[in-house]
C-alpha cells in the first residue's frame, strides 16, 4: 500500500472508527449479557422481599435501601468538604506552593486502590472510633474515597466560569463571597453536579471499602448506626459463595439499572435548572 | 476651573508586577461633568479607570502607590471598605457582559446585594434605569427573558442599566462603545450627556472623536503619564503639548 496523505487519512478513519466500534460493542455486551441472564429474575416480589437463607431465595430490598443509603450520606458529607475546598484553592488563594500541596495530596488520594480506603476505614472508624460496622462508617470512608473526585472536578467547573462574571459582581457591589454564592456556584453547577453523579456512581458500585466498614448485614437498617449491605457487596457475596447465581445476576441488572435512572434523572435535573436560568 | 472636586488622583502610580502602568498621575475629576480620557494602547488609561474602584484589588499582581481621594477620603487607606467604594463608583466595561439571568435580575443585582427586597422597589429601580439608559422601549415586554440574548449594543446599555441602579455617585466606562456600530454608540453617547446631571462621568475611549463629542474635560494619557489635561475644546483645537497635537490629529494611536 502507497503511504499517502489520501491513504493515511483512510487509515486513521478506519482504526478510529474501529476502536469506537469495539468499545461500543464491549459495552454493549456486557450489558446485554448481564440484563439477559438478571432481568428474568427481576420480579416486584426480587425487588420488595426481604432475603431468604442468606440471599439464595426471597428479594433483595434491603440491599436496595443499602445502595441508596450509602452513597447519599456519604455525598451528604463529600459535597459541602469538596466544593468548600475547590471554591477555597480557586477563589481565595492564589497558585503557591501550600496550594499545589493540597492538589498534589488531593491526586495522590484519588489513586489509592479502594480496598485501602476500606481497611482505613476499619481501623479508624470501625475499631479505633469504636463505631462499629455501620453506614456512618461506611459513609465517611466512602466521603473519603470521592473526595478528590469531588475536589477536582468542582474545581475545574469553578475556573470555567468567565472572571469577567466575577469582575462585573464585584464591581456591583459584591463581596467575594457573594460573587462565589450568586455568580460562581450557580455557573460553576452542571461540572459539580457532574462530579456528584461520578462519585455517586463509584460508591454504589464500591464493595473492598464497604465490605469492611459498613459490613453486610441482610437486615433492614434503621438508622446511619447500623449495618447495612449494598447491591455490590450482596452480589459479590452471593457469587463468591456460590450461594445463588441467578439471584447475583438479578442484582448485577437491579445495580446497573439503578446507576443509569440515577444519571438519567441528574442529567434532566441539570437541564432544567440552566433552562430555567437562561429562558 | 471652578468645578468642585468628585474624585483628585494624587501622584498616583499603578505597577503590574513588575512593569509600570501608571507614572504618578494628578488629576481632578470634576463632578457632574464628563471626564474623558484619551491616549493610545497601553497608556493606563484603563489601569488608572480600574484603580477608582479598586477593581484592580482583584489582581494580586497589582500595587499602588499615592492617592486617589474621592469626596476628599483616601480610597487606598487600609480601613477603606473597597466593597462599599463599588457601590458608590460604578463600573461599565469594554464588552458588556450581563450577567446569565434574566434582564430584571441584572439589574436589581446591585440593589439586591444592598438589601433592598420590596417588589415595587425594584419594579421602579429597573423601570426608572432602563429609561435612563435608553432600553425601556425595546425591552419592556421580555425583562423576565435572559440577558444573553439581546444585541450587542442593547446589552452594553444593560449593563449601564445595571450601574445605574446602584444609584452610584460616579459611573465609570472603559471603552463602552469599542465593540458596537455606530447607532448604538449615539444611543449610549446620548445616554451619558443626559445621565451627568445626576452623575459624575469618567469615559475613557480609544476614539477621540467620541471624548470630542461628549466630554466638558479631556485628559490625554501616553506611556503611563498625563500628558495634558483641560476643557476639551481646548484639547482638540489648541493642545498645549505637541504629542497632544500629534494624537487628536490622527498622525498617531
Amino acid at each position: 500500500m502507497i503511504i499517502s496523505p489520501r491513504n493515511t487519512q483512510a487509515l486513521a478513519v478506519t482504526l478510529l472508527g474501529g476502536a469506537t466500534g469495539l468499545t461500543l460493542a464491549i459495552l454493549v455486551f456486557v450489558i446485554v449479557f448481564i440484563l439477559g441472564k438478571g432481568l428474568p429474575v427481576i420480579s416486584l416480589g426480587f425487588l420488595f422481599d426481604n432475603p431468604q437463607e442468606m440471599g439464595k431465595a426471597g428479594g433483595i430490598f434491603p440491599t436496595l435501601v443499602g445502595t441508596l443509603i450509602l452513597p447519599l450520606v456519604a455525598i451528604f458529607i463529600a459535597l459541602p468538604a469538596g466544593v468548600g475546598t475547590a471554591v477555597y484553592l480557586s477563589e481565595y488563594t492564589v497558585e503557591n506552593p501550600a496550594t499545589r500541596i493540597i492538589r498534589f495530596g488531593t491526586d495522590c488520594l484519588a489513586g489509592i486502590p479502594s480496598i485501602i480506603f476500606g481497611l482505613f476505614g476499619f481501623i479508624f472508624f470501625v475499631t479505633t472510633l469504636k463505631m462499629g460496622w455501620c453506614i456512618l462508617s461506611g459513609a465517611l470512608t466512602l466521603a473519603i474515597m470521592v473526595l478528590p473526585t469531588i475536589i477536582r472536578t468542582s474545581e475545574e467547573a469553578i475556573k470555567a466560569v468567565p472572571a469577567s462574571y466575577r469582575e462585573v459582581s464585584c464591581s456591583l457591589g459584591a463581596t467575594r463571597w457573594e460573587t462565589v454564592l450568586k455568580v460562581v456556584l450557580p455557573n460553576a453547577l452542571p461540572g459539580i453536579v457532574t462530579g456528584v453523579m461520578l462519585s455517586i456512581g463509584r460508591c454504589i458500585g464500591e464493595t473492598a471499602a464497604v465490605i469492611f466498614t459498613a459490613g453486610a448485614s441482610l437486615r433492614l437498617p434503621h438508622s446511619v448506626f447500623d449495618s447495612t449491605r449494598t447491591m455490590a457487596v450482596h452480589f459479590y457475596i452471593l457469587a463468591r459463595e456460590g450461594i445463588s447465581n441467578e439471584n447475583a445476576y438479578g442484582t448485577a441488572a437491579v445495580l446497573i439499572l439503578s446507576v443509569l435512572l440515577v444519571n438519567s434523572l441528574s442529567y434532566w435535573m441539570m437541564n432544567r435548572f440552566i433552562a430555567r436560568r437562561t429562558k | 476651573m471652578t468645578d468642585a472636586v468628585k474624585i483628585a488622583n494624587r501622584n498616583f502610580s499603578v505597577f503590574y508586577g513588575a512593569t509600570r502602568a501608571l507614572r504618578g498621575i494628578t488629576l481632578d475629576v470634576p463632578a457632574h461633568r464628563i471626564l474623558g480620557i484619551i491616549g493610545p494602547a497601553g497608556s493606563g488609561k484603563t489601569a488608572l479607570l480600574r484603580a477608582m474602584n479598586r477593581l484592580n484589588d482583584l489582581n494580586p499582581d497589582c500595587r499602588v502607590e499615592g492617592q486617589i481621594l474621592l469626596d476628599g477620603v483616601d480610597i487606598y487607606q487600609p480601613d477603606f471598605d473597597a466593597v462599599r467604594l463599588r457601590k458608590r463608583v460604578g463600573m461599565v466595561f469594554a464588552l458588556p457582559v450581563p450577567l446569565p439571568l434574566s434582564l430584571f435580575d441584572n439589574i436589581v443585582y446591585g440593589p439586591r446585594l444592598s438589601g433592598i427586597r420590596a417588589r415595587t422597589r425594584l419594579n421602579a429601580l429597573v423601570e426608572g434605569s432602563l429609561q435612563a439608559a435608553f432600553l425601556w422601549d425595546e425591552v419592556k415586554d421580555r425583562l423576565h427573558t435572559s440577558a444573553m440574548r439581546l444585541s450587542g449594543g442593547q446589552q452594553q446599555r444593560l449593563c449601564l442599566a445595571r450601574v445605574l441602579a446602584m444609584e452610584p455617585e460616579v459611573i465609570l466606562l472603559d471603552e463602552p462603545c469599542s465593540g458596537l456600530d455606530p447607532i448604538s454608540t449615539a444611543r449610549i453617547e446620548e445616554a451619558l450627556i443626559a445621565l451627568k446631571s445626576k452623575y459624575t462621568i469618567v469615559l475613557v475611549t480609544n476614539n477621540t472623536k467620541q471624548a470630542a463629542r461628549v466630554a466638558d474635560t479631556t485628559a490625554f494619557l501616553f506611556q503611563g503619564e498625563l500628558v495634558e489635561v483641560g476643557p476639551t475644546g481646548q484639547i482638540f483645537t489648541m493642545p498645549k503639548d505637541q504629542r497632544t497635537n500629534d494624537y487628536v490629529s490622527g498622525r498617531f494611536g
